[in-house]
């Protein structure tokens, strides 16, 4: 994973609530078993719909999607934030996300920005000008060029400043585990044997 | 020590170290598991537990007598190979244990109490209705559970969902997280984990609660939680995955429900006799309205789509919407209980003339079952597809699709627009009133039939 420190740029706006996970990437494309090349099939039927935003040629190459509440919702195919990053997304700015959702951007660098609604509202309003997303101070300059504070988990910001791999910092704690195994470890059932 | 939850229980039993949870049981499919095993090899990493993983073909599945496309074949293989290479066991595809993956856990009571039970797929919440703590991961996280069988996790906040009183005649389960959803909305529960409780939730069997604990993660939730009960351990009892001494292994259970005193983040009341059986009319799990009522009028923007995509109308009653088409399964509601559901209504009657309809059920094993009791009969005679079991026309990634513009009254979880095929139409709805749908051409209300 590439480290994420600044993302600043136009900001393309999806002023849409509870957008789903099965809009973000149909499930036609969760056949393959690559995992690049999911961009070209972002929100697949909505972009072949007249008048839907993202169409607007003032928001392409935007490196910020400022969306409605409950952004990725639904089932928890990864897919979905791999097609948003390989489109070209860098950051999703929304009042609310699905966990799962979140989580999984986390882990690609995609980075999740929850902001006050008022905040979002903002950027929605007045895309494409642009914002810039300060991960290491968590702040989001607006266009107004008023700064908004947004929270991140402690542990998700310095594994995405420093693109860590996360099995790996794990791996590191592999001690910790065995002694989970051999002391506290639940008998449980046996896949193997069944 | 202070009153813990069911919750706080199960996760204090599994935190291995400063944020980082054990995980007991990773389920995998063909769909969120390639890239994951990619991962793997690319790093020359092996799977740490194989013993505590298992693996199924249920997503791109074909049910009927089709063979899988070019695509899906391929992925099929993939999975084959992986398991093969990484020595996981797989019920594929042909297999007598092949299944839904929320289905086959339980049935082969490899899904317990108190365990931590992960999968990619957001419906892993099913297993949390024998007081288990299971969530859906995403890819990165199902090559993270392959390769340290633990999982970095922050806690979530807890909630109750306290069901007052009981189900009225020809209410279900279904409707009861329908109805759920819908007076919380989709992101109600975002951020906790739930504990579902009252006496409605104890009289359900296993595949009631299932099917509750499966539509957590439609109102958002982390994980959904069912304290394990008589009912739980009967249904448990003989099945291949149980604890050899399993008397002990109730007796530990038993002490899982959560304590007396025990609090939780948040509190969700819900009044279990005003609710009518549940119908969907938008396109997302909160868009629900009783069968008994009438299409809203839009409260925002949101619905407003909803409307326009769904071609209905406010105030048009649920019960006059017409459909096309019926598709009884998933692994909210393909289990021999809601088979037995829907065949008690379908008995002596005739699909309607301009439905089509079909029945998958959950798993090979559940298709047995059904036809030892003669239900494929039932459905057969009446006009229904009897199918292979797999998640087919829940996500529609196999053949089984609605065309654009077709009305399916459906069993599953999930109505987003273009959910079962571009175009489609979805109405949510339990396995009994899908049935009704089936005989009468367009949402009924059960109850005038039964």
């Amino acid at each position: 994973m590439k480290p994420v420190t600044v993302v600043s740029g136009k900001v393309a706006a999806l002023d849409r609530a509870n957008v789903d996970t099965d809009q973000i990437i149909p499930k036609q494309f969760l056949k393959r078993v690559e995992r690049s090349g999911f961009g070209e099939f972002l929100f697949w039927d909505w972009f072949r719909q007249p008048g839907f935003p993202l169409n607007r040629i003032e928001f392409h190459g935007a490196p910020i999607l400022a969306a409605g509440r409950n952004f990725g919702s639904g089932s928890s195919r990864e897919h979905a934030p791999w097609a948003l990053q390989d489109y070209g997304y860098e950051a999703i700015v929304a009042p609310s996300f699905s966990d799962i959702f979140y989580s999984n951007c986390t882990k690609i660098g995609l980075l999740p920005v929850e902001l006050p609604e008022a905040d979002v509202r903002e950027l929605i309003d007045r895309a494409p000008e642009p914002a810039t997303i300060d991960l290491a101070a968590q702040t989001v300059t607006l266009p107004s060029g008023r700064a908004s504070h947004f929270e991140i988990d402690a542990e998700i910001k310095e594994r995405l400043l420093n693109g860590w791999d996360e099995i790996a910092l794990t791996e590191n704690r592999v001690a910790e585990i065995e002694r989970y195994e051999t002391t506290r470890e639940r008998v449980g059932p046996d896949t193997l044997t069944l | 020590m202070a009153a813990r939850s069911m919750f706080e229980k199960v996760w204090d039993d599994h935190v291995v170290g400063d944020g980082l949870l054990f995980i007991d049981l990773h389920l995998v499919h063909e769909v969120t598991s390639p890239q994951a095993f990619d991962g793997l090899r690319l790093a020359g990493r092996r799977v740490r537990r194989p013993d505590r993983t298992l693996a199924t073909a249920d997503h791109n599945v074909p049910t009927g007598r089709n063979q899988p496309d070019q695509l899906s074949q391929a992925q099929l293989d993939a999975l084959s190979r992986n398991c093969e290479e990484f020595g996981v066991p797989l019920y594929g595809l042909g297999h007598r244990r092949q299944g839904i993956v929320h289905v086959i856990g339980p049935e082969l009571g490899v899904t317990q109490p108190g365990m931590t039970i992960v999968c990619g797929d957001s419906h892993t919440s099913t297993h949390g209705a024998f007081g288990a703590l299971a969530f859906g991961i995403g890819t990165s996280e199902v090559e993270h559970v392959l390769a340290t069988q633990t999982l970095p996790q922050s806690r979530p906040q807890t909630m109750l969902i306290s069901y007052q009183g009981s189900l009225g005649v020809g209410c279900t389960a279904k409707d009861l997280i329908l109805g759920t959803i819908a007076q919380i909305g989709t992101d109600g529960a975002s951020g906790h984990a739930v504990e579902y409780h009252g006496e409605a939730i104890a009289a359900l069997s296993m595949e009631g609660r299932m099917t509750v604990a499966n539509m957590s993660i439609e109102a958002g939730a982390r994980a959904g939680m069912i304290a394990p009960d008589d009912t739980t351990f009967a249904y448990m009892e003989g099945r291949p995955g149980v604890p050899a001494d399993f008397a002990a292994a109730v007796d530990r259970w038993r002490g899982l429900a959560s304590d007396e005193g025990a609090t939780f983040d948040a509190t969700v009341v819900v009044d279990v006799p005003a609710l009518a059986p549940q119908v969907s009319w938008g396109t997302n799990p909160g868009q629900v309205a009783p069968i008994t009522g009438a299409v809203p009028e839009p409260a925002d923007e949101s619905d407003e789509r909803a409307l326009t995509y769904m071609d209905l109308r406010p105030g048009m009653p649920m019960s006059e919407i017409a459909v096309d088409r019926v598709f009884l399964g998933s692994c909210t509601n393909a289990r021999i209980e809601d088979l037995r559901a829907a065949a008690e209504i379908v008995r002596g009657r005739r699909v309607a003339s301009t439905v089509r309809a079909m029945v998958v059920p959950g798993s090979v094993m559940v298709k047995a079952q059904a036809e030892r009791e003669g239900l494929d009969e039932v459905f057969k005679a009446a006009g229904f597809d009897w199918r292979g079991a797999g998640c087919s026309m829940c996500l529609g990634m196999n053949p089984d699709i609605l065309a654009p513009g077709e009305r399916c009254a459906s069993t599953s979880n999930r109505n987003f627009e273009g959910r079962q095929g571009r175009g489609g139409r979805t109405h949510l709805l339990s396995p009994a009133m899908a049935a009704a749908a089936a005989v009468t051409g367009r949402l009924t209300d059960v109850r005038e039939l039964v």
